[in-house]
This record gives structure tokens, C-alpha cells and sequence, in this order.
């Protein structure tokens, strides 16, 4: 136990004297979060948007005028011609076009259908599909209301027009904040690059610098070494989640439903798998350049499968079976599913169950990896 | 000038051949990361689970739910008997929407009166949530516009069609994919994170071998150790970039519609800005630990999320967009993404190119005086 006691001692005394280190052990995560707190939002609002009204009537202005006051169409130029719509999508400037024809007033005026060319970016996709729907939407109601009007001018008293109105109803978040998604995997995030870094650097450090041979012929046995050199990386991982929980909560005011402790709790089974993953780069790693690309290589996978942006339910077959490997995809579930479900174990686990199953893998393997490199 | 120059360029090269493992991560990293994420990645909210509670049995109820589902958007996945049943569906995460269309919706509709419907979303993500609204709105309306135009000529009082519709003409990616959106963001990211990491290391770790003084002390004057140590990495990273781009054009059809001089242009250049800013890292500075957190730090996340890739810049608050004007890889995406989808000239994208020129232009020269303050001290 002492010596476990010695080395721990040790590693903060390290970690303390380089003083670069201390902000970017427990700011850079509180930096992160702030900015993807407001940052990530991928809400579609203020589109920028290209109007060129050929007609020039009172009715094509009251059309543009309609668009415009949604919301979701922020005006960004109005042209005489079609033509001139082009430098401005290809700068990016406009991402949607509507273009008025000639004869818009008179033809609805006459009750000849008018057609109204949406231009779209579909280079933004996302933006694209969204701002499609919404000039549908609008559209839509323009024509009903055009109908409602001529029926109310021809006088058909005893007609009430029928229609649907959908009540939607948002579950576990309802304002559809993007943060709300986002701010809870920041968590996941921190927790593993701080401990995967932390771990295969300071060892493949100490290898390069020789003192790793100075521990190994005292009496220090090189399980005691390991305990002694993770334990203190656990506690940075610890200090940091309670950090990201708490500005997540009382300064971004996302919802924490469910219970802390166990967050907590599923946050030390996690980290099994992160520290086990870092000693494994470790092992594999002969100088802090190959750990570092090589650390890069197991994240940037990990981030991008996990279904921290990116739907896991939207990928091919092949990826999503990949993606079951993915340790922390079910440390997300368990981090949003208690932020914002507040699920409770008996909901979380089975993932819970799989992130213990991985951890206890990954980190056996690696002592054992190492153990061996050490004799 | 050459004549010092190359040889610290024969070295650099000597050296990352030596390290097998680094010269591959940093030429098929790219390549392999654009195939998998090309796949993976998707923002494309199609074939939604969709639960439909349909209390009125009516032939108007299922009109609507037919409405729903001959849509690409909405899948029907279950068809729950109660209302208990749908909540229990959405809380296991079995569907992902719930439609319930109460009893009387079409004695409503009949009676000339207005129908509601239930439409119910798992809102735990947000992003997806808000496009399966957006369609929700979209097909109701146009179903309620649809019966208002049947009933009217049934009853002979208005002959007319639909007086408003609209025509949608998608400009240079017609089937709306995502991944020819993400594409170039992935290019940027790419490029900026294995480039920056890499020679965020060249000049540190001369530093902590002591082989610093070593050059230090040779008539070799800064900006050549900047030259040789940046050319070898340059043309490494651009036929890396080069591979992105042929995998990015076979597998997922990212054809390049602009030119492919401006193209290289720009890549040039964005390749100059992420090593003049890896090179600064390094000679500020001292151990390879120290390099490696700042490295990490200011492109994995700022590159994921200031500059463009995925969230767009226009929605972010001021504060935040004033942040981006300092990440180079916004303004190489912007151009990226106008040369390669929309095949713009120079006009469209110029004012990234000088944002982009900028920053190279000031990250190099304070590699360099960095350097020359080290050599000063050394000398003194």
C-alpha cells in the first residue's frame, strides 16, 4: 500500500510542477464546454435567402413579405434578374432563392395555378432539407388562405372550411435545444481525452527518459506501479466530470434528471476503458509523437461512431455492427439517458453491463501487455 | 540560399522515413478516415420510426397516415393500440415519432371543422427532432390544403387547382446528400489536425534531444530551419490531401467542379497556414507533452466546431462567430466548398483566401522570431 501511496504521490508532484498543465487539465474542459454550449447549434433559423420578383405586384411583395416575416428566412438580397441569383450561391452568400414569375398577381387574381421556383443550396444539405420544408409549410398555407379569401369575396355562407392542425409534442426536450443534446457528451468527451492522453504520454515519457528502468529496480512491484501511476488520472477524470456536470447545470441550465452519483459512478467504469486504452497506446508506442498520433487515431473513430452528432440509427448496416465496439457510444446513451431522461440503473444497465465488460477487457489486456514489456 | 537549405530538408525527410508509422499515419490516416466517415456520417433524416395510433378507423385517418408514411421520412414501425402503449414504445426508444389521430378526426373534417392531430417526437436529439417537425408541418398542411381543394369542387363551388406551388431547383447537389456536405469539412479537418500534430513535434523534439543547439550554433539562420523543416512535411500532407480527394471522388462521386489550379491553390496555402501554426506550437514549447495538449487543443474541437464543418457559423452567437475569425480552417472550408460543390471562380471565394494568406503570413513570421530569440539566447 505504501509504495502504491509513494507513486501517486509522485505523479501529482509531476503533474503539479509543469504549470502549462494545470489550466489544461481543469480549464480546457470547462472551455470546451462553453463553447460547444453555444456553439453547437444546428438549429435552422435566419436562411440566408435571395429574392428576385419578376413581377414586382402588390401581391408578389406580400408573397415575399410572407417568407420573410417566418423566421426562417433571413433576406440577403433582392435581384432584378435569375441570373444574378448565381455569384451569390456560389459564394455561399444566399443558400435559398425564390424567384416571383412575371404574371404572379394577375394569374392568381385570375385563378391560374402560379408556380414559384425555390432555388436551393444543396451544397448545405441540412440547411437545404429544413428550409425546404418550411417554404412548403408556408406555401402551403398561403394557398389555403387564398382559397379561404375567395370563398369568403363569392360569399359561400353555410361552407366552413375544413383542415389539420398537428399538436406536437416534444418528449424529454421539449424547447429542441441543440445544447441540451450536446453539453451532456462534452462530458464523455473530457473524460476521454484527458485520461486516454494523460496515461500513454506519461508512461511512454517516462520510457524515453529512462526513469521508467529507475522504478522498475526498486522493490516496487509493477502492478503497484500501474495502480500508482492510474489512480491519479482517475482522480483528474473525477475532478473534471463534477466540473463539466456542474457548469452544464447551473450555468447552461441543462436539465439534470436523474442522479449524480450515478453518473458519477458509470463515469469510473467508463474510465476503466479510457486509461486501459492509454496504457495500451502505451505499449505499442516507442516515443510521445507515435503515442500522440497514435492516441489521435483511437479518438477521432471513437468521437465520430459514438453518435455524439451523428445519428447511429442513420449510418449504413456495416458501420452501425462497427460502431457496437465502440465503447463510448454506450457511455453516451448513459450520459444523455441521465441528463435528460433521467433513467435510472434499472433503464441504463445493459449498457452499464457493456461499458464494465469492455473496460475490464481493454485494461486486463494492456497490464498484462505491459507487464510483459516491463520484464 | 538552397545550399543550406537543402540539406536540413535531406534530413527531415531521412527521419520521418526512418519512422515507418508516423510516415504512414500521416499519408493513409486521411485517406482512411474520409472512406469511413464518408460512410458514416450522415445528417440525412430519413425513414424515421413512426407509431400510429389511429383511434377514428376512418377512411380520412388513414388518408393522413398514408400521407405520413408514403413519404421517405417516416417509416411505419409499430402500430400501438393505446396511448399507454405509444409512450411505452417512445420511452424504450422502439420509435422515434407517434402519430395519434383521435376518434371524430374525420366527423371533424366533414363538419367543416378543425381536425387536431397528435403528433408525438423524441426530442433527445434535437437536430434530428427538428427536421421530423419540419416535415410534420409540411405534410399536414399540405394534406389540409389537399381535402380544402377536394371539397370545394366536389361541391362544384370553385373549379381550381392548387393556386400556389412551389418548384424546387437543387443547385449542385440535387440529391441533398449530406456527405457532399461533410466531405470538404472532413478534408479541412483532416488535414489541419494530422498536419498541426506533426510538426507540432519537428522542432521540439530537436529541443528536448538537444540536437537544437546543435543547429543552433550552424550558420543556418531561422527562416531556412523553417523552409526545410516545413517542405518536407508539405509535400507528404499534399499527396495525402491528393488521396482525400481521388477517394472522396470515387467512393462517394465528390466530383471537383471548379479548377483544379485554384483548388491546389488553396490547399497550398491552408497546407502552409496548419504548418506555420504546428511549427509556432513547437518552438514555444519545450517538452513534446507541452506541444502536443495546445495541438490537440486548438484544432480537434475548434476545427470540429468553428469552422463551419457541422454546425454553420451564421447560427452561432457573435461572440462566438468573432472567436471563428481565428480558426484558418473556417476559411479554407468556405473555399473548399465553393470550388469543389458549386464550381465557383475566384470571385466567390477570395476574401477566404486572404483571411487564409493572413494567418500563414502571421503564424510564420512568429515561428520565426521565436526562433530567432531562442538562437539570440543561445548565442548570448
Amino acid at each position: 500500500m505504501r509504495s502504491i501511496a509513494l507513486i501517486i504521490k509522485k505523479e501529482i508532484l509531476q503533474l503539479r510542477r509543469d504549470r502549462r498543465m494545470m489550466p489544461i487539465l481543469f480549464l480546457s474542459p470547462i472551455i470546451q464546454l462553453l463553447l460547444l454550449g453555444y456553439a453547437a447549434n444546428l438549429d435552422v433559423r435566419d436562411i440566408p435567402t435571395a429574392v428576385c420578383d419578376l413581377d414586382r405586384s402588390a401581391a408578389s411583395r406580400a408573397f415575399a413579405a410572407r417568407v420573410l416575416q417566418s423566421g426562417y428566412f433571413a433576406l440577403q438580397a433582392e435581384v432584378g434578374r435569375a441570373a444574378d441569383l448565381d455569384p451569390l450561391f456560389e459564394s455561399g452568400r444566399a443558400a435559398m432563392g425564390f424567384v416571383l414569375p412575371r404574371g404572379f398577381g394577375e394569374d392568381l387574381e385570375a385563378g391560374r395555378p402560379v408556380r414559384v421556383q425555390l432555388i436551393v443550396d444543396g451544397a448545405e444539405s441540412q440547411a437545404a432539407v429544413i428550409g425546404m420544408s418550411y417554404a412548403a409549410q408556408i406555401a402551403a398555407r398561403y394557398s389555403r388562405n387564398l382559397l379561404l379569401e375567395t370563398l369568403d369575396r363569392r360569399g359561400f355562407p353555410g361552407l366552413r372550411p375544413a383542415g389539420v392542425e398537428p399538436k406536437l409534442r416534444i418528449w424529454y426536450n421539449p424547447e429542441l435545444k441543440s445544447r441540451n443534446f450536446f453539453v451532456p457528451g462534452v462530458l464523455a468527451l473530457v473524460l476521454m481525452v484527458m485520461t486516454m492522453m494523460l496515461t500513454s504520454m506519461g508512461v511512454v515519457r517516462e520510457r524515453e527518459l529512462g526513469t521508467l528502468e529507475q522504478l522498475l529496480v526498486t522493490p516496487i512491484r509493477p502492478w503497484q506501479l500501474i495502480v500508482g501511476k492510474l489512480l491519479p488520472f482517475v482522480g483528474v477524470g473525477l475532478i473534471d466530470a463534477v466540473l463539466v456536470v456542474g457548469v452544464a447545470g447551473l450555468w447552461f441550465h441543462v436539465p439534470v434528471r436523474g442522479s449524480v452519483f450515478l453518473l458519477l459512478g458509470l463515469c469510473l467504469v467508463f474510465m476503466l476503458t479510457t486509461l486501459g486504452l492509454g496504457l495500451f497506446i502505451s505499449t505499442v508506442s516507442r516515443n510521445q509523437q507515435q503515442a500522440m498520433l497514435t492516441a489521435v487515431f483511437f479518438m477521432i473513430p471513437m468521437i465520430l461512431l459514438s453518435g455524439f452528432v451523428f445519428p447511429i440509427e442513420n449510418m449504413p448496416p456495416p458501420i452501425r455492427a462497427l460502431t457496437t465496439v465502440v465503447p463510448l457510444r454506450y457511455f453516451f446513451v448513459i450520459v444523455r439517458g441521465i441528463f435528460l431522461k433521467g433513467n435510472g440503473f434499472g433503464l441504463l444497465w445493459d449498457e452499464a453491463a457493456a461499458l464494465l465488460v469492455f473496460g475490464i477487457v481493454i485494461l486486463g489486456t494492456s497490464v498484462l501487455r505491459f507487464r510483459k514489456r516491463l520484464e | 540560399m538552397s545550399g543550406r537549405i537543402k540539406p536540413i530538408i535531406k534530413k527531415e525527410f531521412r527521419q520521418i522515413a526512418r519512422d515507418p508509422r508516423t510516415l504512414g499515419l500521416l499519408l493513409l490516416v486521411p485517406a482512411v478516415l474520409l472512406v469511413l466517415y464518408g460512410y458514416a456520417l450522415n445528417f440525412d433524416v430519413k425513414h424515421i420510426p413512426l407509431g400510429v395510433l389511429d383511434e377514428d378507423r376512418s377512411a380520412s385517418s388513414r388518408d393522413l397516415a398514408g400521407a405520413f408514411i408514403r413519404t421517405e421520412y417516416f417509416d411505419a414501425a409499430a402500430r400501438p393500440r393505446t396511448r399507454v402503449e405509444v409512450d411505452r414504445l417512445l420511452g424504450e426508444g422502439r420509435i422515434k415519432s407517434a402519430l395519434v389521430i383521435p376518434r371524430g378526426f374525420a366527423d371533424a373534417l366533414a363538419a367543416g371543422e378543425t381536425a387536431e392531430v397528435q403528433v408525438l417526437l423524441d426530442g433527445s436529439d434535437a437536430q434530428s427532432a427538428t427536421t421530423a417537425a419540419g416535415y410534420v408541418k409540411a405534410i399536414v398542411q399540405d394534406f389540409s390544403t389537399r381535402i380544402l381543394v377536394k371539397a370545394l369542387s366536389r361541391k362544384g363551388m370553385i373549379d381550381r387547382a392548387i393556386p400556389l406551388t412551389l418548384e424546387p431547383r437543387i443547385w449542385y447537389n440535387q440529391e441533398l446528400l449530406s456527405v457532399r456536405f461533410l466531405v470538404p469539412g472532413l478534408i479541412a479537418f483532416i488535414l489541419m489536425v494530422i498536419v498541426v500534430i506533426s510538426t507540432s513535434f519537428a522542432v521540439v523534439r530537436e529541443k528536448e534531444r538537444g540536437t537544437m543547439e546543435q543547429i543552433l550554433v550552424s550558420p543556418v539562420k531561422p527562416h531556412e530551419l523553417i523552409i526545410g523543416k516545413t517542405v518536407p512535411y508539405m509535400l507528404i500532407s499534399l499527396v495525402s490531401s491528393h488521396l482525400v480527394l481521388v477517394f472522396g471522388r470515387v467512393l462517394f462521386g465528390v466530383g471537383i467542379r471548379g479548377s483544379y489550379p485554384w483548388l491546389l491553390a488553396v490547399i497550398i496555402l491552408f497546407l502552409l497556414c496548419a504548418l506555420s501554426f504546428g511549427l509556432l506550437i513547437s518552438t514555444v514549447a519545450k517538452t513534446q507533452q507541452a506541444a502536443f495538449m495546445p495541438a490537440i487543443l486548438t484544432t480537434l474541437l475548434p476545427t470540429f466546431i468553428l469552422s463551419g464543418f457541422i454546425f454553420p457559423l451564421r447560427n452561432m452567437p457573435a461572440v462566438i462567430r468573432a472567436v471563428s475569425v481565428v480558426v484558418p480552417s473556417r476559411y479554407f472550408l468556405s473555399a473548399l466548398r465553393s470550388i469543389i460543390l458549386r464550381g465557383a471562380g475566384p470571385a466567390a471565394f477570395w476574401d477566404q483566401f486572404v483571411g487564409l494568406a493572413a494567418f500563414t503570413a502571421a503564424a510564420m513570421a512568429a515561428a520565426v522570431i521565436r526562433l530567432r530569440r531562442e538562437r539570440r539566447r543561445g548565442e548570448g
